[in-house]
């Protein structure tokens, strides 16, 4: 556990790492301190971060653009509902095998490209159909009810069951900020470690990678691989909170934009982007939500053009993200992005 | 079922396709030459089908017709879009080009959601319900004309690249970035002109889409992506690749609507783009990068 924290710590800056502890304890509070429906807000930040990290693992540690991760959302809350509601499995033994399922398609649609020589702005849109195709083909499968969707009994409130995933929003909570940290702290891992280096190496230059005796061919794999397993999880989360199911929006393109949007505002590459973006994006969206509210519009497409807009300006005023920014103007600077 | 019903949905499936071919080449002429991949392709469509619904419901002016304005109209915003938007992307990263766009096409969707309602439109021509008997064949007029016109605007196309000084110019930009600017050729307004080409085309197309489909907000994300798996089957930067997958498309989907579900028809234009994209990732006309 010692040998853990150091590792995790080595190389951060004190300040950093007091940061972070005071956010986290913050987020541990947080249920005691806000509202009900803040509560419900902040899992769906959490829930944004954590696919945002683990989409970071294939986009911003080894360079390659998935706009498809809906697709492994969608798999996993799939086999995990399935399991759920035919056999009774719990939500913690059907992870276990959701994970394998999102693994497998993720090192399938990493085998094609990757040894098909699928890069780039190809490689994205190859991602995309098959998120596409998966959509289409789950609106007609039956064993999952197609696209009249698949419900889970709706949770009794009485108590928590955290075996069973079926209790209160602040369960949810903590299960999503405890993913959460897990998340983070595996991409801290991964990026200090030799198989992160070799991602660096193949984002920054992969010919130079490959000429350095990497073997860029399974490290990618590898990436896709590992970010597909950790995004099952959140597909099981969002399953079990939401309690339906459509193929229309699990596997839906927006869902896939969504999961890039937190890290792309955050910082792509970067351990903080992730979350940062969440936070921001969610925050200002749902602050423009109730001022609507207040004033009494109805504009249903406003929040997905405010989303729009905000990424506009990233990409065009921050393409780095805010982080680095905002690291910089802390002084905690990391040492590895 | 006799084969005469199979042979009438492939006819309308191919005039069909070749309006997707249409919508496509603008595509392929934006990647062609200035090497960005317009995520936001089928939201530029939708743009103009929904002026094309406006300037029918409100003065029944026919989208037949109404095409030529609405092409203008999208050349002008695609000319102001290159040139004020996309320019300074040029040398960014792929990623970041990508992700500017994808946040246009979510603007784009969203304020035609926020302006038009979800609801469906549709055109109502006079010609909706007439069609043409070609011995056991009957064919829709409306899309007879619409693949006519699409087959005479891509003709122009190919003329106007091979034949004009400005289209010879856009071609040298294309083959040769340095080259072009080393000659004395104004690379940034041609490659405004070139975008503002590409969304002309898919104005057109758009117009003509109207007299096949109806119209929602949503629609643009998956035309889009049918314009990709199209240029991509057909060779990202081929024109006739275009022309040729837009056709396969077509074909493909009206015969997956036809022996399967309607619904599931994309997933069979979808499975050809994961074929061709391992098979043979420069489509079916295009040229394996050196």
């Amino acid at each position: 556990m010692a040998a853990l924290l150091t590792r995790l710590t080595d190389g951060a800056p004190r300040r950093a790492v007091i940061l972070l502890g005071i956010l986290f304890a913050t987020l541990v509070v947080a249920p005691w301190l806000v509202s009900d429906y803040l509560v419900t807000v902040l899992i769906l930040i959490l829930y944004l971060a954590y696919c945002g990290q683990a989409w970071n693992i294939m986009m911003g540690f080894t360079g390659q653009l998935s706009l498809g991760h809906g697709i492994y959302v969608g798999l996993g809350a799939y086999v995990a509902a399935v399991l759920f509601t035919r056999y009774g499995v719990g939500p913690w033994f059907g992870l276990l095998a959701a994970m394998p399922v999102a693994a497998a398609c993720g090192a399938v649609i990493g085998f094609l490209a990757f040894r098909f020589g699928v890069t780039g702005v190809y490689f994205a849109i190859l991602t995309i159909a098959f998120a596409e195709f998966a959509r289409i083909g789950f609106d007609h499968l039956g064993i999952v009810n197609a696209a009249a969707g698949l419900f889970l009994p709706v949770a009794q409130y009485a108590h928590n069951d955290l075996w069973r995933l079926r209790g209160s929003p602040t369960m949810f909570y903590y299960v999503i900020l405890a993913a959460t940290l897990c998340a983070f702290i595996l991409c801290r891992l991964l990026i200090t470690s030799r198989i992160g280096y070799f991602w660096l190496a193949i984002r920054e230059d992969e010919e130079a990678a490959r000429a350095a005796g990497i073997d860029t061919f399974r490290y990618k794999i590898y990436a896709v691989t590992i970010s597909a397993a950790v995004t099952s999880f959140a597909g099981v989360f969002y399953a079990f909170f939401y309690n339906n199911l459509f193929p229309e929006q699990v596997f839906n393109i927006s869902q896939s934009i969504q999961i890039i949007l937190g890290p792309v505002i955050g910082g792509v590459g970067t351990l903080f982007g992730p979350l940062l973006g969440a936070f921001v994006l969610t925050g200002l969206a749902e602050s423009l939500n109730s001022a609507l509210t207040a004033f009494g519009i109805d504009l249903p497409g406003a929040e997905q053009v405010f989303y729009g807009m905000c990424l506009l300006f990233v990409v065009v005023a921050l393409p780095e993200g805010i982080w680095p920014w905002l690291a910089r103007a802390l002084g905690v600077t990391e040492r590895v992005r | 079922m006799p084969i005469d019903v199979y042979l009438n949905v492939a006819v309308g499936g191919v005039l069909t396709g070749l309006v997707y071919g249409l919508m496509a080449l603008g595509l392929s002429v934006i990647f062609g030459v200035v090497r960005v991949v317009n995520f936001a392709h089928g939201e530029m469509m939708s743009i103009a089908m929904y002026l094309a619904v406006v300037l029918f419901s409100a003065f029944h002016l026919d989208p037949l017709i109404m095409m030529v304005p609405i092409a203008a109209v999208l050349f002008v915003f695609g000319y102001a879009l290159q040139s004020g938007l996309i320019n300074p992307f040029i040398t960014r990263p792929e990623h970041s080009q990508f992700l500017l766009l994808v946040a246009l096409a979510i603007i784009i969707v969203n304020v035609l959601l926020i302006i038009f309602g979800p609801d469906a439109r549709t055109v109502q021509t006079a010609y909706a319900f007439d069609s043409f008997q070609l011995g056991p064949l009957l064919v829709d007029a409306a899309k007879v004309y619409a693949g006519a016109a699409a087959i005479v605007i891509a003709a122009l196309l190919f003329a106007f690249f091979r034949f004009t000084l400005i289209g010879t110019a856009i071609r040298a930009c294309a083959d040769n970035y340095t080259g072009a600017l080393v000659v004395g050729l104004n690379v940034n307004r041609l490659y405004a002109l070139t975008f503002g080409i590409g969304a002309a085309c898919v104005g057109a197309a758009g117009a003509m889409m109207t007299l096949i489909v109806d119209v929602t907000p949503t629609i643009g994300p998956t035309y889009t992506l049918l314009a990709f798996v199209i240029v991509i089957t057909g060779g990202l930067g081929s024109m006739p690749g275009a022309l040729i997958g837009g056709i396969l498309i077509g074909l493909t989907e009206a015969l997956a609507g036809l022996l399967f579900t309607p619904s599931a028809k994309s997933m069979f234009a979808f499975g050809i783009l994961v074929v061709v994209l391992l098979f043979r990732p420069q489509g079916i006309l295009g040229k394996r990068p050196a």
